[in-house]
């Protein structure tokens, strides 16, 4: 795993959304290439908890680079989808005006979409607002509609680009939580908290939210990177208030506002809110934020109700500025600064790997195609996406199918073994991978069955089992 | 595909199929119970504190005991069982309910079935239902999985414990942790008075001298990878006093704050819920929406007493048995929920027979009367020294309460009311 004599040609820092897609990209050429990251597995920062939408290219203008990189990277969905093992949908997303003067700021999404050329953008008129989304409130009075906008489960989309990338040479180090840089002769020699030390020519800082100290420890740009939170509600896909499309607020000069989206697996999920905090490991959910969700959200569809409410979460935004900051660092050779890639970093995702490898070829990086880069990784059959016709041929071939594991979300036991094996080996990997635990009981019924097959799997004692590395911890003691 | 065929399909093998399923076959029809598990008895199983069957046995049993009992009867009767069978769905084709179950031993089998009964139980409630904020560490479980990590699993899930909620299941594995060696720091409840059985809150809090925090909402979880505290406020006259909060340190967090009837199934079949009870809608033969479609246990509203659980399965089997063999009442009349009662089940009584109906109060109250009202007057009274809303209370209705005294009221619209004054 970890390569203390070789050298590499690229070392990645950061296994989020944007790591990922840099590691996939520069995988399809001869480079030897390292994906560092901090924990026990990836997307297990930013990229795990955020709204999970790809955008309809009309809330900014492409005087910014993420606009820019939004328009591409959103059309890149398809063939991602296709190469790649994560659920994605263009179901469309809608922003409702419920006054008449937020039409004038619908008028100016619209003209800003269609100035970005974003395909069968339109305005709505109550009525085809209401033919659109039926839930939505009787106060409506008109919106707009990007038939373009999207849903995608934005960890698996993680989860599946490393796979892709690994399977073309990259080497994933995980727990390597990059602390120091030093050049020596013309390489960087990066040394993680446990002592670890990773040779490589070019580095990528895509740190996320540890962008700022990590670009300091490169003796690189001064910048510091603010965490704002975002907390959100997940709902039961048995909710009578979910929605056809995406629907967002009209956006305020700072926010893009609480958003009802319909998840591609079949949830509801509001939120996100928007609050400055202090500290980068702070995902605690607060009373006063949640119950804004609630409230915003139920101007919008009246019927959401806090008895559907499976869970809440935070997440937090790397934020530095209005735009992305990715670039050639002027002060340290050799390196790119991926960072502040707030919203709509996850869209934008696909178009910053292209981005970043033609960054590093402007910076000498020789760029040669690997003959038998295979852009496809297995598609895991799930149980719950198939018929009782075809899990019956599934458990034919495999019985492991036959063991429903998780029944809110009918994972079984086959899909949760793959997941181990393919390296996901603490609760909340599975969780992410799997969707075990992540119903409507959160692991009240499929927990003590998962720590089973955990521990057969990969002979780990009771002990080691966490939900997600470090000391987390999930028991203490046999009787 | 492995094709089977019985007069009834039984969703559900714990109390509540089981004694269905037995009834159905003392009757004469063929049932077959399709169980997730790889053995019949449900929730039972990990519950193996004394406390059941005092009613159905007349004796003190342990869950799997209790388990062992209503089982060995259901074989005497001649079930069937389909172990190891997740229930994938059920959907009406040809004229017949048919349920799509997996297994990993036979794959998918699909069972065609004239009745069906739903016994699949219920659910805890957890964290995120009850929106508890903070962060989100280890070591927060609901009162039953810690349950059967420890009686069947054999691992400790922590040391030092904070249980939210004073529902059964808490109280019981406080006693339970505290044998194990763990500490148990105190039992937060929101409401004024406990959740649980009165016995319970006895043997399994005062007699360990654990703190019960009555009127505190419990208001944060602390932590970073596993829990370190919990933050609990007090409740006074409805408003919750953020100033007087204080932290419990520890190291692990127990929910039991309820339990929701699982109608997953029921509802994709088109089962109509009642909202008050989170289970179906049921007429006097504990018939859904869905003519041949049943319903009975914790499935159609919790239950405090699995011998509870039992009777009513035994009388669920009856009316399917019944209604595969043709027959239905005469006329029904709708039972309506009057002066402080959450709900009744079933919703509807057959006045031409005995009607056991199960009911919940919403008060606390001493001294209370149960009366049922036709138009006002009382057919029948109750006298009853204490009501809570823990405690499921029952009355019958026959023939000679809800006889009509004026044959030239009687009328199909006729509503038998319940209240508690």
């Amino acid at each position: 795993m970890t390569d203390r004599t070789g050298r590499y040609d690229v070392a990645i820092i950061g296994a989020g959304v944007c790591g990922a897609n840099i590691a996939r990209k520069l995988s399809q050429y001869e480079l030897k290439v390292a994906l560092l990251e901090k924990e026990i597995d990836v997307s297990l920062g930013t990229s795990k908890a955020n709204s999970g939408i790809v955008h309809g290219g009309f809330h900014d203008n492409k005087k910014y680079l993420k606009a820019r990189l939004e328009l591409k990277g959103a059309l890149m969905f398809e063939r991602l989808h296709d190469e790649l093992d994560f659920p994605f949908e263009r179901c469309g997303i809608v922003v409702v005006a419920l006054h008449e003067d937020e039409l004038r700021t619908i008028e100016q999404l619209y003209l800003q979409g269609v100035e970005n050329g974003v395909i069968g953008i339109e305005m709505c008129s109550r009525e085809r607002m209401l033919e659109l989304e039926p839930k939505l409130s009787s106060d409506t009075v008109g919106g707009l509609y990007a038939p373009s906008g999207g849903i995608v489960e934005p960890y698996r989309f993680v989860f599946s680009l490393v796979e892709s990338a690994r399977k073309n040479g990259v080497d994933l180090v995980t727990e390597f939580a990059a602390a120091l840089a030093r050049r020596e002769g013309d390489d960087w020699i990066i040394t993680a908290l446990d002592g670890r030390e990773i040779r490589a020519k070019y580095v990528v800082n895509s740190a996320g939210l540890f962008a700022d100290t990590l670009s300091k420890a490169f003796g690189a740009e001064d910048f510091a990177i603010k965490p704002r939170k975002g907390e959100y509600y997940l709902l039961d896909k048995m909710t009578k208030a979910k929605p056809n499309r995406v629907i967002f607020p009209v956006p305020t000069a700072v926010s893009k506002g609480m958003l009802i989206i319909p998840t591609v697996e079949g949830t509801v999920l509001i939120g996100p809110t928007a609050s400055a905090v202090e500290d980068k490991e702070d995902f605690s959910t607060t009373r006063v934020e949640l119950e804004k969700i609630l409230q915003s959200a139920r101007t919008m569809i009246p019927s959401i109700s806090e008895t559907d409410v499976i869970t809440s979460f935070a997440g937090l935004r790397p934020v530095c500025g209005e735009d992305f900051i990715i670039e050639l660092s002027a002060k340290a050779p050799h390196l790119v600064q991926v960072a502040a890639i707030q919203s709509p970093g996850l869209t934008a995702s696909p178009a910053i790997g292209e981005y970043v490898k033609d960054l590093l070829k402007k910076d000498g990086l020789r760029l040669v195609e690997k003959p038998d880069w295979d852009p496809c990784v297995e598609k895991v059959r799930r149980a719950r996406d198939l018929s009782p016709w075809e899990l019956d041929e599934m458990v034919a071939k495999d019985p492991a199918y036959g063991d429903i594991v998780c029944r809110c979300e009918r994972v079984s036991e086959a899909e949760i073994v793959k997941a181990i094996r393919a390296g996901h080996t603490t609760l909340d990997g599975i969780k992410y991978v799997t969707r075990a635990q992540m119903g409507r009981c959160q692991g009240g019924f499929c927990t003590y069955k998962i720590i089973k097959i955990l521990m057969r799997e990969t002979g780990m004692g009771y002990e080691e089992v966490t939900k997600r590395g470090g000391g987390s911890y999930v028991l203490r003691g046999e009787l | 595909m492995k094709q089977l065929k019985f007069d009834a399909a039984v969703i559900g093998g714990g109390a509540a199929g089981m004694s269905a399923a037995a009834e159905l076959r003392s009757r004469g029809c063929s049932a077959l119970v399709i169980e997730r598990e790889e053995e019949l008895g449900g929730i039972l199983m990990q519950c193996i504190h004394n406390g059941f069957g005092l009613i159905e046995f007349n004796e003190e049993l342990s869950g799997p005991e209790f388990a062992q009992k209503i089982e060995e009867r259901a074989v005497a009767s001649g079930i069937e069982a389909l172990c190891g069978t997740t229930v994938l769905e059920i959907r009406q084709e040809g004229g017949f309910h048919v349920v799509y179950g997996v297994s990993s031993r036979h794959g998918v089998v699909r069972v065609e079935a004239k009745a069906v009964v739903l016994a699949m139980g219920c659910r805890e409630r957890n964290r995120g239902n009850i929106r508890i904020p903070g962060s989100r560490p280890s070591g927060v479980y609901t009162a039953g999985l810690a349950q059967r990590l420890v009686n069947i699993d054999g691992y400790i899930p922590g040391k030092d414990v904070v249980i939210i909620g004073s529902g059964d299941i808490g109280l019981i594995m406080a006693r339970r942790l505290s044998w194990s060696g763990c500490k148990i720091h105190g039992v937060v409840e929101i409401l004024p008075y406990p959740s649980g059985l009165t016995r319970n809150i006895v043997q399994c809090l005062e007699d360990f001298g654990i703190p019960l925090y009555l009127s505190h909402l419990t208001t944060n979880i602390r932590g970073k990878d596993r829990v370190q505290g919990v933050e609990i406020t007090p409740v006074e006259n409805g408003a919750v006093r953020y100033d007087k909060s204080f932290e419990i340190p520890c190291d692990t967090v127990l929910l039991s704050v309820g339990l929701v009837p699982e109608n997953e199934l029921s509802r994709n079949l088109g089962v109509e819920i009642n909202p008050a009870t989170n289970g179906p809608w049921v007429d006097s033969r504990l018939m859904t929406n869905i003519p041949g479609v049943f319903a009975c246990g914790n499935v159609l509203h919790v239950h405090d007493l699995v011998d509870y659980v039992a009777e009513e399965a035994r009388r669920a089997g009856a009316f399917a048995a019944d209604w595969l063999a043709g027959a239905s009442p005469q006329r029904e009349l709708r039972l309506k929920t009057g002066s402080n009662v959450r709900y009744l089940n079933p919703s509807k009584v057959d006045p031409d027979r005995e009607n056991k109906i199960y009911l919940r109060s919403m008060v606390v109250k001493n001294g209370a009367v149960l009366e049922a009202r036709i138009d006002g007057r009382v057919v029948k009274s109750i006298k009853k020294a204490h009501v809570q809303p823990s405690e499921m209370l029952f009355l019958t209705l026959g023939p000679k309460d809800l006889a009509e005294p004026d044959q030239r009221t009687a009328s199909q619209s006729a509503q038998v009311e319940i209240a508690i004054v």
